[in-house]
């Protein structure tokens, strides 16, 4: 068995074993992490691909950024899980129907019936070079357009991920440091006149 | 030799394992954020599978896209199940039923 068969298949069942854990697992702690553990072997299939930028940004977006998020919501948030998981297994039947059926139907569909073998010769700028370089080349003309849109979305998701979860506490002492600066003396200071009263000299004695 | 078709089937392995997941964890709205997850991992594996077997880059770029918009996705998906814990206490399933759909 050569090297690219063994590691193939040693990723791919990490990778199942991994995603059938996020799915069993109790605890969603554990199901967060199994998801990391997933995250990681499919970039190491996606190096095997020859895809190493995506399989480097796959790793920082997905287990560096997503994950993380995940694992602060999940840790956050107070989850009755007893309550979360009965009746759990009542619909394993209808599961395994359908993830049955649309497994078979792949299979059959793609399975050693699909004529594409790697390629005998690699077009030369594939190895000449870098993947980093070429993917860089095609998003910044062919695809600039839709590079932008992405940037935009991203933007959206910003705004409204700050916008839905932002709440002002009623009960926060902050001074308005608008209101701080524009202060001058009139509002502060008031100089009232009236009238001395004379002529009633306390007695030292 | 590992030909392209290993990898669609392990694509498609994952897909339904995360189907499978969906039906199991109803009630669980973060686990079933995990399984929209993994089910976008499998589309982007039968990506990168076909832009390496086909000597063709595209299908690297639409990768990219997807992992831009999935981030989005879990991103605001993880913020409206924050504000929904804060108002409700809860995010079990069957207790969200406030619009009777």
């Amino acid at each position: 068995m050569s090297f690219e068969n063994f590691s193939f298949y040693l990723f791919a069942a990490v990778l199942i074993g991994a995603a059938l854990s996020v799915i069993f697992s109790r605890n969603p702690v554990h199901a967060a992490l199994s998801l990391v553990l997933a995250f990681f072997t499919a970039a190491g299939i996606w190096l095997m691909l020859e895809a190493e930028f995506l399989a480097i940004s796959l790793i920082l977006v997905y287990v560096g950024a997503v994950m993380v998020l995940f694992l602060f919501v999940v840790m956050m948030l107070d989850i009755n899980l007893n309550r979360m998981r009965e009746g759990y297994w009542n619909y394993l039947l209808p599961a395994l129907v359908v993830s049955g059926i649309f497994l078979t139907e792949l299979i059959i569909l793609i399975g050693g019936r699909v004529a594409f073998s790697k390629p005998e010769k690699v077009p030369a700028a594939i190895t000449s070079e870098g993947n980093t370089l070429q993917l860089g080349r095609l998003l910044y003309t062919e695809y600039l357009y839709a590079f932008e849109l992405a940037a935009v979305i991203l933007l959206v998701a910003i705004v409204a991920a700050i916008a839905l979860t932002l709440r002002r506490r009623k009960d926060m002492k902050l001074v308005s440091s608008n209101e701080q600066f524009s202060a001058n003396r009139e509002s502060r200071l008031k100089i009232i006149s009236m009238p001395s009263e004379g002529g009633r000299r306390e007695d030292p004695s | 030799m590992i030909t392209l078709s290993h990898y669609l089937v392990l694509g498609a392995i994952l897909f339904s394992i995360s189907i499978a997941g969906i039906f199991l964890n109803r009630k669980n709205i973060i686990i079933i954020l995990m399984s929209i997850e993994l089910m976008l991992l499998a589309v982007n594996i039968n990506f990168v599978a076909f832009s390496h077997y086909l000597g063709d880059l595209s299908g690297q770029v639409f990768v990219f896209f997807i992992l831009t918009v999935a981030a989005a996705e879990a991103a605001i998906g993880l913020a409206i199940l924050v504000v929904l814990f804060r108002n409700l206490k809860t995010i079990n399933v069957d207790d969200i039923g406030a619009m009777k759909g």
